[in-house]
């Protein structure tokens, strides 16, 4: 329970935070990147989250499927041009996943050799 | 009879839970088989055939959509582990997220513009690959349709958390970072959780990538809207 009590005093934390300064970025990645922080200084433990962190990241995908089934409300709007949306979205995704590997592979090949020079 | 019962959360939270249980014992048989498209597949099917309100599957569904906070958070912990690597790794992992970044926005405008879809779908998809909420964002600011944009993010991110690990595979990609920086880059939070399944390292660089282009693609996007 402690971990769980941790997790979620963080998103608290970081939601707070996201509504009283109105930042560009969401109340969980600021209530991560505190924790993180937290982490680095000590403040947290990593034994006391581990168990309930691993939990919630094997288990992320169930976190996401209300939000699918809720999509299927928004279906109507795509409209005529589904084709050109479905083709567009298929190709650029495998295009972004081959193109970051690849540079990336490619980048730490470089820095590699660097190292090692 | 009282036929509200399916009305109450725990309607929604205990098909959810049913339905993803369902889909790990498939998916431990049928490795293909993604958990998320099953288990929110078969919500689907079963709200459609037994005629039931979306309304009423929401009520449950919001709690469960709830813990993607503290699973969020939860993300420090492999960041943190593996921050030492990431750091040594920046500016591999900063090119590569960049680089797939704009080959991304470019083959959205090239592939509506061909297949002559109207510039306000090609606005709306350019932020497709980052987290629901930054996508609706940018959609408005380019001047797209932010609702249909939030669509475009799920769907981009459950495509990508489908078809990801085996595009890498099929090109023999092995490096941990490469493997992790796709799959944030392409499918957000929706292709880290894919890949968290598989290895907490690969999981980790995932979330990095993934943070990193919801900062990026903004910045991308901006200049867009004086040139398109």
């Amino acid at each position: 329970m402690r971990g769980l009590a941790i997790l979620l005093g963080y998103t608290l934390l970081g939601n707070a935070i996201h509504s009283l300064l109105s930042v560009p970025i969401s109340g969980n990645v600021i209530g991560m990147a505190l924790l993180v922080i937290s982490l680095f200084a000590g403040w947290v433990k990593l034994a006391w989250i581990e168990e309930t962190a691993q939990f919630f990241l094997k288990h992320m995908m169930i976190f996401f499927a209300p939000v699918i089934v809720g999509t299927m409300m928004f279906f109507g709007l795509i409209g005529e041009q589904w084709l050109v949306i479905a083709v567009a979205l298929a190709v650029s995704t495998m295009i972004v996943i081959l193109v970051t590997a690849g540079v990336t592979a490619w980048q730490t090949g470089k820095a590699k050799e660097r190292t090692y020079e | 009879m009282n036929e509200a019962w399916f009305q109450q959360p725990l309607f929604g939270i205990t098909i959810t839970v049913l339905f993803y249980v369902g889909a790990q014992l498939l998916n431990s048989r049928y490795k293909w088989l993604n958990p998320l498209f099953v288990t929110s597949g078969g919500i689907i099917l079963l709200l459609l055939l037994g005629d039931i309100p979306y309304e009423a599957y929401k009520a449950g569904g919001d709690i469960i959509t709830f813990f993607l906070g503290p699973a969020t958070v939860a993300l420090a912990v492999p960041f943190y582990k593996n921050f030492q690597k990431l750091r040594d790794q920046l500016m591999p992992i900063v090119i590569g997220v960049g680089a797939g970044l704009i080959c991304g926005l470019l083959a959205v405008w090239g592939i509506v513009s061909l297949l002559h879809g109207s510039k306000q779908i090609m606005l709306t998809m350019l932020p497709k690959s980052v987290t629901t909420p930054i996508a609706i964002e940018v959609a408005d600011l380019l001047g797209g349709t932010p609702e249909l944009a939030g669509v475009f993010a799920v769907l981009t991110g459950l495509l990508g958390s489908m078809i990801g690990p085996s595009i890498l595979k099929l090109f023999r990609f092995r490096s941990d970072l490469a493997i992790g920086a796709a799959m944030g880059t392409a499918a957000h939070g929706i292709g880290t959780a894919r890949i968290m399944r598989d290895s907490e390292i690969q999981g980790g660089f995932s979330a990095f990538a993934m943070g990193l282009s919801s900062i990026l693609t903004p910045l991308f996007c901006i200049p867009l809207i004086w040139w398109l």
